[in-house]
């Protein structure tokens, strides 16, 4: 038996592609996307296929079920499953195929199920429909599932509702209906990538084992190579719709052979020189801050915070940890219900609108989507131009030779000016945002998830820019994140929250090194690490602690 | 929620109603005397102000008003003295009765058209349909009255060209005057919800789940009917209820080219001859079955969200 | 040039056709004086004479005035005003729908409770209400139509701009401290406009219409002036006796619709990013 691909045992070749051409739709015309990609999948192996954004994983997975998306169209090469050329075989084969032999677990399992049926209808219907199962064998199947996949009350949950049910519990769902027929094929696309760190555990943990125990052929898609790392038996690294890099996992982590490899691995590995302890009075200072959303329960409760000039102050924590509002409340799109917030000790009023104009110039933000973040009608000149002159009054050629100066402390040439956001990669609006922030001369930024959005390698660039742009002018920065990778890279402070409440906060090397409080060690450690064995080891841990 | 909706529905009346009642009160100089005329003695004045409640202030007037139409007196009409209730009542049955008519032919036709359009979206059929329907809604209703009426009254001579129904004539021959004036409002409200039924039906197709359903094998009855419609329930009925809304006012139009007995030829009248007691009963009306069917709407649409009825 | 060129290649016959019609009407309507040979209202001949005869071209109407005349001053009659009233339509509930969205709050909610009570009314009666006392002059007219197409523009300019009040672009300004009119102006506005086109498209189309149907009810401009609804009215006697005289104007008035309708419909979906299916 070949060892190909490890434990799994080598089957027959399942799913086969060859010279793969994907075309996108843009504006009335197509262009190639995909440009001849071969891949081979065998029974029962798991095959990770990573890249950033633009890479076509996707758009290659969905493929496999000889599947388009509109606005996308297979224009060349041949899909072989199992014998079967789907590249030219009938809409009714197909269909017969699809949901039955090769199924599809989507990224948002919020939008995929039909919000008028339950869950448990929904998992009955594939088999029944394919002619496989009767609805009562169905239904008895649904609720082993859900039990095998660790969701809480596995008898009764099926009979709720989508919005009734969380979101980690929602993506598990929706690959216990992808289990239904017993597929050969499961195509995991981007499955825990809209979870938080700690759900997610649950869910890769879900997966794995279900995936394992049913030998079941699997694709997992993914931009996170830790991640993938953990899943996968054979890596396929894919950028603009070529791949880079193609090998058994293990051997790849430790190996890696293209420099691109070697980039994505080396991701997260940036790590901000220790600093000196700050002595001198703190910059910004949160004192007591508490906040609440009309009607609901406290947001944040008695916030103590505070921000040393020309240091970093990162602060981690989940969703509904309350750290985004606390931006808020600090510019003052919040007022706060009790508390208040001091920059260079003079206290800022509660609401934006009491604020005068150089208070509202202290404050800085940039946002998480570079996207959205930046007027698409604006040219760049204009978006970094206008804070020059509302602010510090500059016009004509003064405003145009500190335009220049900023567009260069961003990394980017002069002609940037004359652009519009739309002319922009992800990266480069980002820049934008960062130079419109300096343009005020603020006394703080705010970085609200400022390279959540980014891929990765380019988000690593723009923490590096962050960080120069401190050593050289010493701009203070209060970082959001939820990353804890982020925050060991460029963070002096670190303070976590969980659930509006301030968990631990002091020097970064502190709260690294262990003793944890209970919560920060929970997220330290449900972090994936590029070792293929974490995930499960981790879990062994996890399960002897208890 | 709902009871919210019916909450807001019901003050909307009562302000209407204080808008229609107040509109009155605008006309500048004296009323009595402007419908009288000068000819008329100061005690045939004095008599009418009494009459009409005019010397009563006009918060008084109103509560009186008010009480009245809730009794169901709705007052005397001006141009002869006759009780407006009697009159509107008939008017108004008659109108129900050609909106009904039109309702039952363009319902099914326009949503059958629509959900099929949007299914063959596209296609040669999808994309007549959208050139015949915008053209449709396009044209005034008299226009597409009086084509009617030519080629099929004047030259075929099918159907009468005047809709003059009374009280006597049975309930086919009624149809039977009926049916060009309605055929008129169908050929105009079908054009309407077939487009809007179209675009929500094709909004929904585009959802996620849609395209899980795909990936799932279904077949594509499956589909329609098990997955796309329920969830389009709520926005066809919001269509349908709306356009029945719109039914009301373009019945206007096409009683006055039918000379159809309804309330709507009656308002016209009334507006023409500045008979107020009528235009302010028949507006009060108009707008009591336009409140109540938009907030039909809205209570329709409430309760087939699945997410409401089944909260967390 | 060329991208006007290939941007009216890649329209569709039915949009093709609605440009020209506009194109001519705009053009009738603006040299109309100098192409007939009569005045507005000159009465030149025996009435309900028939097409051709005595070198009527479409024959005279009710009074004895030539068709053709009638129908070509109607044009700019009917077609001016109406533009004026979506203009002021446009004015009114675009500015306060912009606002509503932008400051929010209980401005926001006034202004959407009077909008809703005044939609609560349908537009041919409250108009008529409105109509019946204060009479059906020019001004009166525009400013009342005007007014209640207001509230149709004020929905739709709230919705368009609610997408974009949210973006953080636009929380970026008022965080910096700009003005209202500064954020609606700058920030909120260029990026509502391709639906706000589209919309004053169909509201021309709307307010054309329900111009034509009042005076079509003799509610509407009154005579003598040209103006297509009245004259459908003037001359529908005719078609009892199979003459399709009367649907002249409203055919007039049909034309324009529909090409309007056609180029919006195409603008819409030119704009709206919708992915066709292959």
């Amino acid at each position: 038996m070949s060892t190909e691909s490890g434990e799994h045992g080598a089957g027959k070749v399942l799913l086969e592609m060859r010279g793969l051409r994907i075309e996108g739709q843009s504006d009335e015309k197509w262009q190639e996307i995909v440009h001849g990609i071969d891949l081979t999948l065998r029974r029962g192996e798991v095959l990770g296929l990573i890249g950033e954004s633009g890479a076509g994983k996707s758009t290659i997975g969905i493929a496999s079920m000889g599947f388009a998306r509109p606005g996308c169209r297979i224009s060349g090469g041949s899909i072989v499953f199992d014998g079967i050329d789907l590249t030219t075989a009938s809409e009714d084969t197909k269909r017969k195929i699809r949901g039955a032999r090769i199924a599809y677990v989507a990224q948002s399992a919020a939008a995929s199920f039909n919000p008028a049926h339950k869950l448990i209808d929904q998992y009955s219907e594939t088999p029944i429909q394919h002619g496989i199962l009767k609805a009562e064998e169905a239904e008895q199947n649904a609720k082993d599932l859900y039990r095998r996949l660790r969701l809480p009350d596995p008898d009764k949950i099926g009979y709720r509702y989508p919005h009734q049910v969380s979101g980690g519990q929602l993506q598990r769902a929706m690959t216990a209906m992808a289990m239904a027929c017993k597929p050969d094929l499961i195509i995991f696309d981007e499955p825990t990538t809209a979870l938080d760190v700690t759900t997610q555990i649950e869910v890769l943990a879900a997966i794995k084992d279900v995936v394992r125990q049913s030998n079941t052929a699997a694709i997992y898609i993914t931009h996170d190579l830790a991640v993938v790392a953990q899943m996968a038996d054979r890596i396929m690294v894919l950028r603009y719709g070529d791949l880079i890099e193609e090998g058994d996992a293990r051997e790849m982590l430790a190996n890696p052979k293209q420099d691109y490899t070697r980039q994505l691995l080396a991701v997260r590995t940036y790590k901000k020189a220790d600093a000196a302890t700050q002595t001198e009075a703190p910059l910004l200072e949160v004192k007591n801050l508490s906040a609440a959303y009309a009607n609901t329960v406290m947001v944040l409760d008695d916030i103590n915070l505070r921000v040393p000039r020309g240091r970093t102050v990162a602060i981690v924590g989940e969703s509904g940890s309350g750290k985004s509002t606390l931006a808020r409340a600090i510019t003052g799109l919040l007022p706060p219900l009790a508390g208040s917030v001091l920059i260079n000790g003079e206290p800022l009023p509660a609401s934006y609108k009491a604020r005068s104009r150089e208070q509202l110039r202290h404050l800085q933000m940039i946002y998480q989507m570079p996207d959205t973040a930046l007027n698409p009608r604006h040219k760049v000149r204009d978006v970094i131009g206008r804070p020059l002159s509302f602010y510090l009054g500059m016009t004509g050629e003064a405003r145009e030779r500190r335009t220049q100066e900023l567009l260069e402390m961003i990394e980017l040439t002069g002609e940037f000016a004359d652009r519009y956001p739309g002319e922009l990669s992800g990266g480069q609006k980002q820049r934008v945002c960062i130079a419109r922030a300096l343009a005020a001369n603020p006394a703080i930024i705010i970085c609200d998830e400022v390279t959540s959005a980014l891929d990765q390698l380019v988000a690593e660039e723009i923490l590096k820019l962050l960080q120069r742009l401190q050593d050289e002018l010493g701009v203070t920065y209060l970082f959001i994140t939820h990353d804890l990778a982020t925050v060991k890279a460029i963070a002096d402070e670190i303070v976590v929250m969980l659930q509006g409440r301030v968990v631990e906060q002091g020097e970064k090397q502190t709260i690294l090194t262990p003793p944890h409080h209970e919560y920060t060690d929970l997220l330290l450690s449900s972090v994936p690490e590029m070792d293929p064995d974490w995930l499960d080891s981790l879990l062994e841990r996890r399960k002897a602690g208890q | 929620m709902v009871a919210q909706r019916l909450a807001l529905g019901l003050l909307t009346l009562f302000v209407v109603s204080l808008i229609i009642f107040l509109g009155v009160e605008l006309l500048p100089g004296d009323l009595a005397e402007a419908i009288l005329g000068q000819s008329a003695t100061p005690e045939t004045v004095a008599a009418f102000r009494r009459e009409l409640k005019l010397d009563l202030p006009p918060h008084e007037r109103y509560i009186a008003w008010l009480a009245d139409i809730l009794r169901g007196d709705l007052g005397r009409s001006l141009a002869n003295q006759r009780e407006i209730s009697e009159l509107v009542g008939v008017r108004f049955a008659n109108t129900l009765f050609l909106a009904a008519v039109a309702a039952i032919i363009s319902v099914p036709l326009a949503v059958t058209l629509g959900v099929l359009a949007a299914l063959y979206r596209n296609s040669f059929y999808d994309r007549a349909v959208n050139v015949v329907t915008l053209s449709s809604i396009s044209f005034p209703e008299f226009f597409v009255a009086y084509i009617l009426i030519l080629f099929l009254a004047v030259q075929a001579g099918i159907f009468p060209s005047i809709s003059n129904v009374s009280p006597d004539l049975d309930f086919w021959d009624r149809v039977y005057r009926v049916i060009l004036p309605a055929l008129t409002l169908t050929l105009v409200v079908v054009a309407h919800m077939m487009r809007m039924t179209r675009a929500s039906i094709i909004n929904l197709l585009a959802s996620p789940y849609i395209e899980m359903a795909n990936l799932k094998g279904l077949s594509r009855m499956r589909i329609v009917v098990h997955h796309a419609l329920p969830n389009a329930l709520a926005p066809i009925i919001n269509v349908i209820v709306i356009n029945l809304a719109y039914l009301v006012v373009g019945v206007v139009i096409v009683e006055v080219v039918f000379v159809y007995p309804g309330l709507g030829q009656l308002f016209i009248d009334s507006v023409i001859r500045r008979d107020i007691p009528v235009v302010q009963a028949s507006c009060l009306i108009f707008a009591g079955t336009y409140i109540l069917l938009n907030l039909t709407a809205d209570v329709l649409s409430i309760l087939s969200n699945p997410r409401l009825l089944h909260p967390k | 040039m060329n991208d006007v060129m290939k941007l009216l290649r890649s329209a569709p016959p039915s949009a093709l056709f609605g440009m020209l019609v506009i194109v001519s009407y705009i053009f009738v309507a603006t040299f109309g004086p100098l192409l007939t040979p009569y005045g507005e209202s000159e009465i030149v001949g025996a009435e309900f004479l028939a097409w051709g005869d005595e070198g009527f071209v479409l024959g005279t109407d009710n009074l004895g005035r030539d068709m053709m005349t009638r129908l070509i001053y109607g044009a700019r009659n009917t077609i001016g005003i109406a533009f004026i009233t979506t203009c002021l339509a446009f004015l009114i509930g675009g500015v306060f729908g912009l606002l509503a969205t932008t400051v929010g709050g209980w401005v926001d909610q006034l202004l959407g409770r009077i909008v809703d009570v005044l939609m609560a009314i349908p537009t041919l009666i409250f108009a008529l209400l409105i109509l019946t006392i204060l009479g059906t002059s020019i001004p009166v007219l525009i400013v009342v139509i005007a007014v209640l197409d207001s509230t149709r523009v004020f929905r739709l300019a709230r919705a368009v701009s609610m997408n974009v009040v949210v973006l953080d672009f636009v929380e970026a300004a008022r965080l910096r401290g700009e003005g209202i009119w500064w954020i609606i102006g700058r920030e909120v506005l260029p990026n509502s406009m391709p639906p706000l086109v589209a919309e004053f498209g169909l509201r021309f189309c709307f307010v054309f219409l329900f111009i034509s149907a009042l005076s079509f009810l003799g509610l509407g401009l009154q005579p003598p002036t040209a103006d297509w609804g009245s004259m459908v009215r003037d001359n529908a006697t005719l078609i009892t006796y199979g003459d399709i005289t009367p649907l002249l104007p409203a055919a007039a008035i049909a034309l324009l619709t529909v090409g309007v309708n056609f180029v919006v419909d195409w603008f819409l979906h030119k704009t709206s990013g919708l992915r066709d299916e292959h």
